[in-house]
């Protein structure tokens, strides 16, 4: 039988859209905006000013906090302005907008890296934070954070993440399929560096095309899962519990159980950081939709924005109703066309106010019971829903509000239409915002409170 | 431009197919046999009955609404099926403004006081039906002998299971309810709705499996207990009520075997010779402290 988790649901994949079309190298455009900060963590700041010359792969912004990412110039050209600018996170932030000369000149720092043999595991750890590199399945938490194990913690296995179980998208799979070397030379690299003894490459049943050619390249210490198609596998718990069988305690980072997991697009970014010196200055997004003309796998640059792709795919046959920054179960709509993509965009999948309707006033909560039937955390999301949209943050909390990934399968099973989910994001963030004020309370009273 | 504006929401983007409407429609669509039954074994009056109650639940629903001045919701089905259930319930025999009356107690004090679909605690057509079963005990148990079949008349077809043949009892042509005769009718249903996953099997097996075990530890015939009165319609129909049953996977096993067990307890051990629908209604009572008991372990707790 093929692993999986209890939960989860079974969409529509539509994966035959793009799955058999290779990667095709889109030219930046004519501006292209660099938002400062496209991870988990601290905001880079710009090592440029206006009117600064850039070249392909120079480091504009980077950075001393440990949870962070470098920042890196998709193009050569001349810095137009840094300026705030509404980004496909839906808040606004700081950008470098720069404009392209098109002639793509390399900085004369990319230089390929000792070979992988001679590294040791901090070098490796460095050479990942210097390039930039973040997680590219879409969540963005710093690479080399992950891959520098803390002190006593003991990492068994490497899991390369190429569930894709997101719906529409197929980038990883074009990345198993057109990128092998690359992969398993930075899954290595990633092993090495974090201390792991056995890698395994997770795919879901329907990219069994590559379960042979990939499991013919493994050596003893590597191995392919097939894992069932079912969403969200793809999510960091939901993969250990399916291929290990472990549980990643609540609270804390897969180390707990000596597990490191990478996406596969991130294993082929370190690969290129080493061998070529190249940092993340462009990443794989299938663009999508049955709506778009030629949809399809590109390698796009940073920073490149979506009027310039949605040239690429050569429009749409109907007018467009979502512009979606990922997947469809848990993208990012975006407001305008002009909004870049960033280094975690998966994919951007392009809907019809028909395949994606406007949902208002849901109908009332029938406890049918599937949101708790579906919860791949085991959460009671109708609960969450009703403790937060009344003010009982406490309570939600204690109902495990905080344990949600977000994976929206309640509101996606739903027959209500509830907006479950996004009650839940609600009540993350207004603890989140509760935990900064009561921060900020401390700090002003700390100095009364010792004077 | 306006129209190039592009709609923003949060994820996810994508729903599944099924809404309240469809589940309600589709609960009311496997109800079909067995009022195809229910007319087969009792003549057109019994379709008249379906039809008072279910037109009189519409219509409470719709006036309750209007006096209050909030929403119609009457569209979303879930008036029908009650209507429906009720008129099962009871007798074909049953005063057509008794049914109505029913229907209006369902959807009033069943449903609506509490706020309307999802809110109420207990299910509405039992409701409904133990308030007619209080006010008019002998019209609610003038059973009738289904036509052209020797029956035992007026005697609760429980009370007389030992003298009634499996095969009637499993068919339908025994005296009873409306809709509780035909086990046969009342299983298309269950297992349409079953396959659509609209009514939780943990209940179905929950209750029914109960009562096998008490039957056979008791030295019953447990299809007998099976088939007879209001067992399959209410484990099939009424028990897995969505809005009055347990949210908790094990919550519904546990209210499952609970009616179970209170079905035999009533049938065999009390002076009521049938207790489908007092079961069901004590078990409603304690889905709150069986969503709280037993909810699931949360992933990495």
């Amino acid at each position: 039988m093929l692993k999986s988790f209890k939960g989860g649901v079974h969409p529509n994949y539509h994966k035959e859209l793009t799955c058999s079309k290779s990667f095709v190298e889109v030219k930046a455009s004519d501006v292209v905006i660099i938002p400062l900060k496209m991870h988990i963590g601290a905001e880079a700041k710009p090592l440029v000013k206006k009117g600064d010359q850039v070249l392909v792969g120079q480091k504009i912004a980077d950075t001393d906090a440990y949870i962070g990412a470098a920042v890196h110039s998709s193009v050569s050209g001349t810095v137009q302005k840094i300026d705030s600018t509404l980004l496909p996170s839906g808040l606004r932030g700081p950008a470098i907008f720069i404009n392209n000369d098109g002639n793509y000149q390399l900085d004369p720092s990319i230089k390929p890296h000792k070979p992988l043999e001679e590294l040791t595991p901090r070098e490796i750890v460095d050479i990942v934070r210097d390039s930039g590199i973040v997680g590219l399945g879409g969540a963005t938490f710093p690479t080399h954070v992950k891959l520098c194990v803390p002190e006593g913690k003991d990492v068994e296995y490497l899991l390369i993440n190429a569930a894709e179980c997101e719906p529409y998208l197929s980038c990883d799979h074009r990345t198993l399929l057109e990128r092998t070397d690359d992969l398993f030379y930075g899954m290595k690299a990633a092993a090495k560096a974090c201390g792991a003894d056995h890698i395994k490459i997770c795919i879901e049943d329907n990219k069994k095309d590559c379960l042979e050619f990939l499991t013919s390249r493994c050596g003893s210490d590597c191995e392919v899962v097939l894992l069932k198609t079912k969403y969200p596998q793809g999510g960091e718990k939901q993969l250990i519990k399916a291929v290990l069988n472990r549980e990643v305690p609540s609270g804390t980072l897969p180390y707990e159980v000596g597990v490191v997991v990478i996406n596969v697009g991130t294993a082929v970014a370190i690969a290129e950081a080493i061998k070529t010196g190249m940092p993340l200055v462009k990443r794989a997004v299938t663009v999508t939709g049955s709506i778009v003309n030629n949809p399809g796998n590109f390698i796009v640059p940073i920073g490149t924005t979506m009027d310039k792709l949605l040239e690429v795919v050569g429009g749409t046959k109907e007018k467009i109703g979502r512009i979606i920054y990922g997947g469809p179960m848990m993208g990012i709509a975006i407001h305008e066309t002009d909004e870049p993509v960033v280094k975690g965009t998966s994919g951007i999948l392009i809907l019809s106010e028909k395949e994606s309707p406007v949902i208002g006033e849901p109908d009332p909560c029938i406890r049918c019971a599937r949101c708790v039937d579906h919860c791949p955390m085991h959460l009671m999301p109708n609960m969450l829903e009703r403790y937060v949209s009344k003010g009982g943050l406490d309570k939600a909390k204690s109902m495990g509000l905080l344990d949600c990934i977000e994976c929206g399968c309640c509101s996606y099973v739903c027959p209500s239409k509830r907006h479950l989910v996004q009650w839940i994001k609600v009540g993350k963030m207004e603890i989140a915002m509760q935990k900064r004020r009561d921060a900020e309370n401390h700090k002003r009273s700390t100095p009364v409170a010792t004077a | 431009m306006v129209e190039d504006l592009l709609i923003v929401s949060s994820s996810p983007y994508i729903r599944a197919q099924d809404t309240v409407k469809r589940i309600m429609y589709s609960v009311a669509i496997a109800l079909i046999p067995a009022i195809a039954a229910g007319v087969f074994f009792f003549g057109w009056r019994a379709l008249a009955v379906v039809l008072t109650s279910v037109g009189a639940a519409l219509a409470t629903e719709v006036i309750w609404q209007r006096l209050r001045g909030i929403p119609l919701t009457v569209s979303d089905g879930s008036a029908i099926v009650t209507g429906m259930l009720l008129a099962l319930n009871l007798p074909p025999t049953v005063p057509l403004w008794i049914a109505a009356l029913g229907s209006a107690v369902a959807i009033i004090i069943g449903k609506q006081v509490y706020g309307g679909l999802g809110a109420n605690p207990f299910n509405p057509a039992l409701v409904g039906r133990v308030f007619l079963t209080a006010s008019f005990p002998a019209i609610m148990t003038n059973w009738l002998s289904p036509a052209g079949y020797d029956a035992i008349a007026s005697a609760t077809p429980l009370a007389a299971t030992t003298k009634i043949p499996l095969s009637n009892l499993f068919w339908g042509s025994v005296p009873g309810c409306i809709g509780e005769t035909s086990a046969f009718a009342l299983l298309i249903g269950g297992l349409y709705l079953l396959i659509k996953g609209y009514i939780d099997y943990r209940i179905v097996s929950g209750v029914l499996g109960t009562v096998i075990v008490i039957s056979l530890i008791m030295g019953l015939n447990p299809l007998a207990q099976l088939f007879a009165g209001g067992l399959m319609l209410g484990a099939l129909f009424m028990a897995t009520d969505m809005v009055t049953s347990p949210v908790t996977p094990k919550g519904r096993w546990i209210f499952g075997i609970g009616i179970g067990v209170l079905v035999m307890l009533i049938r065999h051990g009390a002076g009521m010779p049938e207790g489908v629908s007092y079961s069901i209604l004590l078990m409603n009572a304690t889905v709150p402290l069986i969503n709280r008991a037993t909810r699931p372990r949360i992933y990495g707790r």
